[in-house]
């Protein structure tokens, strides 16, 4: 079915000044990339899962400028002993970056590596993104594989002694950034990824996670600052037998950001967690969407999503379970609940579950509540100000999210980081 | 120490008057219970005197050391020496008891002018007076109130104030919920903290705490005002005889 012309032209507008490197591997990976995004079009205001989060921002012709905030509050992550790896504006910034040695994990950059005719990449690059196609399309995720302009392929053999650091600076204060990561992680491999900084004015990511047999991948991110950033990103994860994954984001700030999270438990005996905290002020929109498959047996998922809203910020969280047939044992645990520091704050939460298998165990809940009175009093009472008391319940409510990091020195890192933020809107 | 004077309150939402008039005087040092049947108002004073949201005060004052506590917010009334251990102290999911208690201290200290504690020290502070009060690590560790049993809740109230150390006590009803021992041990608690300057008003039901916490003035409330003050045997009185003689009295 052809798309209506309005939608194709307005995809040949978004495009046009993309480049599309052709040749090895890769640019059949971007040619078929592009094939899938024709056919589907760009997310419109319509579409059943842009219903709470209006695109237009995202697949207009050009980004926006952006001012960025150049606070002197250090980078979060910096104390963590890491490889740092470093892009400017969407591009791969060797000078800026560690050596990418490291034992146990080979590190490529997509914008070389994609001429050679074969690569291991090849099975994951827009592969994983295709999957994740379905039944929902997500064009941005299909866009990225098409035009990324840089990325990283990581394969990782053994335990990595230490975390692989990708952080994002920008020069240009409308830099408009498309990156796409491909990360395999072989039998009992072990890795932790850490991302952050402002990225761009508009930033697309797409992030391929295989995580094969009894292999370990834990995801810290931490998005925003920048009160003007665009940011839509993706992560697709395919989970083998007793395999874990485990991602968390921390969202402070920033205009639009939309999170997809794909995940697939296709080995008996996966664990795959999700966790969010997202704090945000004003223009702030902030969306999760989450889709989880069970398709094996005895495997877990969790989704821990918290927001904290006010001046009239809004909070989307779209989560989905999905049990297929034969996926017995399933136990499946989804909590979306928002935090709303004033009436004029918003929080619009779709969960769903979807169970064709019969001996499982899923529960979802979602809330939205302003602060404890009660508590706050009690805190009080006890000579605590009320700016701190209520920086303390807020830090108290995301603490089921946090909880998701495994590695304490970083979950402390992001609990400073949050606690920055706080005292620095305690006025 | 604390002086209170015709003191009015009524609910900020509804039109009901629940203090009517409430004096009293608690000099530095004094023990002072206050007796009298459910709903006449005895938490309400507490929580009126604390700063809880919800009451209007049409009249009178309260003060602590000369000071106006009713202008002054509840942190504030902390930092100046007050200290409230709650008839159902509150529950605090996700706040870590230890957080908490440390958080308060330096809080007061800060508002005081004075050095906050650092992470030893502290660490011993709150070791030492959870023993007295035989509140274990794992209470600590909890958040605050979260799971605990009545009992525990209430040995948690003390536990702050043993570490706030605040210069007026009121106590509210922290008897009920206690076993006969765990009793004792926040008597023991509480006397530990006499110190001849500190005040105590303790709010009871019953003669048995007093047995322990020796009251130099016990006052009855009743219907929002102070309808009787006299010496420890007033107490005595309540527990033989009830209220029934002393409210036919006023009338
Ligand atoms: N927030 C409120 N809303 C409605 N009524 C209230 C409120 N606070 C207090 N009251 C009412 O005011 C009266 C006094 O209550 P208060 O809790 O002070 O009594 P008390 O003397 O402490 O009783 P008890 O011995 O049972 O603890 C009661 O009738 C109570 O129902
Ligand atoms: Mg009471």
């Amino acid at each position: 079915m052809a798309l209506p012309q309005a939608k194709q032209d307005a995809l040949a507008a978004r495009i046009a000044g993309l480049d599309l490197p052709k040749g090895g591997w890769l640019g059949e990976a971007r040619a078929e990339a592009l094939a899938r995004l024709t056919a589907m079009g760009l997310p419109g205001k319509r579409d059943e899962y842009w219903r709470y989060t209006d695109p237009t921002a995202l697949t207009a012709p050009q980004a926006s400028a952006a001012v960025f905030d150049d606070s002197d509050e250090p980078p979060v992550f910096d104390a963590i002993d890491r490889v740092k790896l470093v892009f400017t504006d969407g591009i791969f910034d060797a000078a800026a970056s560690d050596d990418p040695a490291l034992a146990g994990v080979e590190i490529e950059r997509l914008a070389l590596a994609g001429a050679a005719n074969i690569h291991w990449a090849q099975g994951l690059y827009g592969v994983l993104e295709a999957r994740g196609q379905n039944p929902v399309p997500r064009p941005l995720a299909a866009l990225n594989s098409a035009f990324a302009t840089d990325g990283l392929l990581i394969r990782v053999t053994g335990r990595a002694a230490k975390p692989v650091s990708l952080v994002y600076q920008h020069k240009s204060e409308s830099s408009d950034a498309i990156l796409h990561h491909v990360i395999k992680l072989e039998v009992d491999a072990e890795l932790t990824l850490l991302e952050n900084g402002p990225a761009a004015a508009r930033f697309l990511k797409v992030l391929e996670v295989e995580v094969s047999d009894r292999a370990r991948f834990h995801h810290i991110r931490a998005q925003g600052r920048d009160h003007e950033r665009l940011a839509a990103t993706h992560i697709f994860a395919r989970l083998g037998t007793e395999s874990l994954f485990k991602s968390f984001t921390l969202t402070a700030n920033g205009r639009l950001t939309r999170n997809d999270c794909v995940l697939e438990l296709t080995g008996d005996d996966a664990k795959a967690h999700v966790a969010g905290a997202a704090m945000g002020d004003r223009d702030f929109h902030h969306d999760d969407t989450v889709f989880v498959t069970h398709a094996a047996e005895r495997c877990e998922s969790r989704q821990v999503f918290k927001k904290v809203l006010k001046n009239g910020a809004v909070g989307v969280f779209q989560g989905k379970i999905l049990v297929k047939p034969g996926a017995q044992k399933t136990d499946g645990y989804q909590i979306s609940q928002s935090l709303l520091l004033d009436d004029d704050s918003q929080f619009l939460a779709k969960p769903e579950l979807e169970i064709y298998a019969d001996d499982v165990k899923c529960s979802h809940g979602s809330t939205s509540g302003a602060i404890d009175e009660t508590a706050l009093y009690y805190l009080r009472s006890r000579g605590v100000p009320l700016k701190q008391a209520q920086s303390l319940l807020v830090l108290a409510f995301l603490a089921e999210a946090i909880a998701e990091i495994e590695d304490e020195a970083i979950a402390d890192d992001i609990r400073g980081r949050l606690e920055g933020w706080l005292h620095r809107h305690e006025s | 120490m604390l002086e209170i004077n015709n003191l009015h309150v009524k609910l900020e939402d509804e039109d009901k008057v629940i203090l009517r008039g409430v004096d009293l005087k608690i000099g530095p040092g004094e023990v002072h219970a206050i007796m009298g049947p459910n709903g006449s108002g005895k938490s309400t004073l507490s929580y009126v005197l604390s700063g809880r949201d919800g009451y209007e005060v049409t009249d009178g004052s309260a003060t602590l050391e000369g000071e106006e506590l009713l202008d002054m917010e509840p942190e504030e009334r902390a930092a100046a020496g007050l200290f409230l251990a709650f008839q159902y102290p509150v529950e605090i999911p996700g706040v870590g008891n230890m957080t908490f208690l440390r958080t308060a201290l330096n809080s007061q200290r800060k508002a005081r002018g004075e050095e906050e504690l650092s992470a030893g020290d502290f660490l011993k502070l709150v070791r030492e007076k959870a023993k007295t009060l035989k509140i274990d690590a794992d209470m600590l560790k909890r958040p605050v109130n979260v799971g605990f049993s009545g009992g525990e809740k209430k040995r948690n109230e003390i536990l702050q104030m043993a570490i706030l150390e605040p210069r007026m006590c009121i106590l509210d009803e922290t008897d009920s919920g206690l076993d006969v021992d765990a009793m004792k041990l926040v008597s023991d608690g509480v006397n530990a903290l006499r110190d001849g300057k500190r005040s105590f008003l303790v709010i009871t039901h019953y003669q048995r705490l007093l047995d322990h916490i020796k009251p130099d003035v016990v006052h009855i409330m009743a219907a929002g005002r102070i309808i009787k003050t006299g010496g420890p045997d007033l107490a005595l009185e309540v527990e033989n005889n009830g209220y029934a003689d002393l409210l036919a009295e006023v009338q």
